[in-house]
């Protein structure tokens, strides 16, 4: 895995973005050629802060993907399996994930894969761990019996064939679950521990997420910033990868 | 961009590159319209899976709900207190030349005049809808007969009237018909004022306060009997008294019905109001200020004597008075010079002037879910403005209908 430490949430978030951009130009995806991107699940859609209004407020809105290219998991739909099993086949439909993109929970869950989910998992209803209810109890008016105890969400299986796979982690509160995810072994206690069976993984953390880790370890990522910040700089743009696909180099990778 | 709209084929327009007037401030946000109606993205992204047609590329402009005048007697050489033959073309001369001040709708304003003028101007105004032909007319405002003698204003005296003798079908008889009659303005300490007013808001028309010396009780009573307009507020009526605010008092009275506010009109020109007293209205109630122009048959003309209803009228620079006397009538101010001078006289924010233009006077005819704002599903009548507030295209119904030309007419 490559281990990214930033100083903070700004620095880490933009680092993220910008690995992300350099991914896609280099991909040079076009029509035919999708840059299929994936990204965790979230509330139901009815919700006023729901997973739509909030793609849409920060993602869709100021990029120019075309409506049909975007793929939701729908938490209305009448058969829920059908439905979890219909993604699984539109993501083979478009040829993979390319890179996933994701957070980890204070218990170490990717995506609502809670504690105990298999590491082979694919896209499927899951029942809500009660720190995950609490956790998104905040969008419902902090009514506990308001919040959704249920979830569609993408497995554990499902993110590992993804290509890539991106996870963001910053603050304190997460620190113990990125020690679970990179220094313990592999776990379905802590699902994002099954990344390290991954053969490309990108850890992006500011300091306080790292306030679990050993120092060794902490050091040793922290002086390979150099080499891993020649992902982001140069910061490439789809008019310049015009002209420099001949030359283009294939991303420095473990 | 090719798209897929299951609801409907017309084209989809998104204006980018724009702040738009939304949720009371400026936002960095996209403009989608489609057929003639501001479009909610969200849905269409998600419900339809559908895209933008056409793409406009704003330049950073500021874009804003069309301005909507409420009190405007007229413009451009066009008096309509006159009962003309061609009075048909003259109402159409102005609403189409007002698109450049940035109204999108208008109320066209008669003043007191005699029963004959009413009976032969009314049936001329119809409510319609605005477009490339001019701004949408949304009914008369009849601003007298029914007035103070000692507050006409420029008002002619042998016109005034009252209707103690039959209320309601006094008036009823005077106007001849109410059927395009959006407000009306009246005294309310005039006998039996109260009946006149339940009887106009029962049948949805606004009834206005003004040229009146009514004193506070007796304007809070006509509120609870259904009245919500102020007609230019301190003008032609008794000045503010701490023992007695008169009908200035309304905008801190607690006798207001809960769930009603009272809107109040201003002529932000710089002359009919200081300063000061404006800014006074405005930090005592900002949320029912409503801008109206006022204007007057030589708005738009050069300086000189104009006509307005039965009496003449002279114009010098922005000063217009009875000709020959010291006595205001009317203003030529525009409505894009209001918004201007309002913002800059008060110091208050670009939205707070804007909304003063439009949402207000909306909110106060009741029909804000159409028009006055930017929410999904309005009517799409907007303006861009640059950042100093000059309009520099308008809008009515998603189509541009007037556009600031490189010569700056």
């Amino acid at each position: 895995m490559k281990l990214i430490i930033l100083d903070n949430y700004s620095q880490a978030s933009e680092w993220a973005a910008k690995y992300i951009r350099n991914r896609i130009v280099h991909f040079g995806p076009g029509p035919g050629r999708f840059f299929t991107l994936g990204l965790p699940t979230g509330l139901p859609r009815d919700h006023p802060e729901s997973y739509h209004s909030f793609m849409w407020n920060n993602f869709f809105k100021h990029i120019d993907i075309l409506p049909e290219n975007v793929h939701i998991l729908d938490g209305n739909a009448p058969d829920l399996q059908a439905e979890c099993d219909a993604f699984e086949e539109k993501i083979k439909a478009a040829g993979g994930i390319e890179l996933f993109v994701g957070g980890i929970g204070p218990d170490g869950h990717i995506a609502f894969n809670e504690p105990g989910s298999s590491l082979v998992s694919r896209t499927r209803v899951k029942t809500l761990a009660m720190d995950t209810i609490l956790a998104n109890a905040r969008f419902f008016d902090g009514d506990l019996s308001k919040v959704p105890t249920m979830a569609l969400t993408v497995g554990v299986g499902t993110v590992m064939d993804a290509r890539e796979v991106m996870i963001l982690i910053t603050g304190a509160h997460k620190a113990f679950a990125l020690y679970k995810a990179i220094e313990d072994g592999v776990n379905h206690m802590w699902t994002v521990s099954a990344f390290q069976q991954h053969p490309n993984t990108v850890f992006v953390c500011d300091e306080d997420a790292t306030l679990e880790l050993k120092v060794k370890t902490v050091k040793y990522f922290k002086g390979l910033m150099l080499v891993h910040n020649k992902l982001v700089e140069p910061l490439y743009s789809m008019k310049e990868m015009g002209a420099e696909r001949s030359q283009s180099k294939k991303p420095y990778s473990d | 961009m090719p798209s897929n709209k299951s609801v409907s084929d017309a084209p989809i327009v998104q204006f980018t590159n724009c702040r738009i007037l939304r949720g009371h401030q400026l936002q960095r946000e996209d403009l989608w319209v489609r057929e003639g109606k501001i479009l909610n993205p969200e849905k269409l992204f998600f419900d339809e899976k559908g895209s933008a047609d056409v793409q406009v590329d704003c330049k950073d402009s500021i874009i804003t709900p069309g301005f909507i005048d409420v009190q405007i007697n007229g413009g451009f050489g066009v008096d309509f207190s006159l009962a003309t033959d061609d009075f048909k073309s003259g109402i159409d001369l102005v609403s189409q030349k007002i698109l450049s001040h940035g109204v999108t709708s208008f109320c066209p304003t008669l003043v007191t005049s005699p029963p004959s003028v009413y009976h032969q101007v009314l049936p001329q105004i119809s409510v319609r809808n605005g477009g490339a032909h001019g701004a949408g007319i949304l009914g008369a405002h009849l601003e007298g007969p029914f007035i103070s003698k000692e507050k006409k204003g420029a008002h002619p005296e042998h016109c005034l009237r009252t209707f103690e003798a039959g209320a309601f079908q006094d008036l009823l008889a005077t106007y001849g018909s109410l059927d395009c009659v959006r407000i009306v303005t009246l005294a309310p300490e005039m006998r039996r004022s109260s009946e006149v007013i339940r009887e106009l808001t029962k049948r949805g028309i606004c009834v206005s306060l003004g040229h009146s010396v009514a004193n506070l009780s007796q304007a809070e009573e006509a509120v609870q009997h259904g009245a919500t307009f102020i007609t230019h507020l301190f003008n032609a009526m008794l000045p503010f008294h701490h023992r007695d605010p008169g009908i200035v008092g309304l905008l801190t009275s607690d006798k207001i019905p809960a769930g009603r506010r009272v809107f109040y009109g201003m002529i932000s020109d710089g002359i009919h109001t200081n300063p000061a007293a404006l800014r006074i209205a405005h930090r005592a109630h900002p949320k029912g200020l409503v801008l109206v122009t006022d204007a007057i048959a030589g708005m738009g003309l050069a300086p000189g004597r104009h006509t307005l209803g039965q009496q003449v009228v002279e114009i010098d620079g922005l000063n217009t008075y009875i000709a020959g006397t010291k006595t205001l009538s009317g203003s030529v101010a525009t409505m894009d010079t209001c918004v201007r001078h309002f913002q800059e006289a008060t110091g208050c924010s670009v939205e707070t002037a804007l909304e003063a233009a439009s949402l207000h006077p909306a909110q106060l005819l009741g029909i804000e879910r159409k028009k006055g704002t930017l929410n999904y599903d309005s009517d799409a009548d907007f303006l861009i403005l640059n950042d100093n507030l000059y309009v520099q295209a308008t809008y009515i119904a998603g189509k541009e209908v007037w556009r600031q030309d490189a010569s700056g007419m």
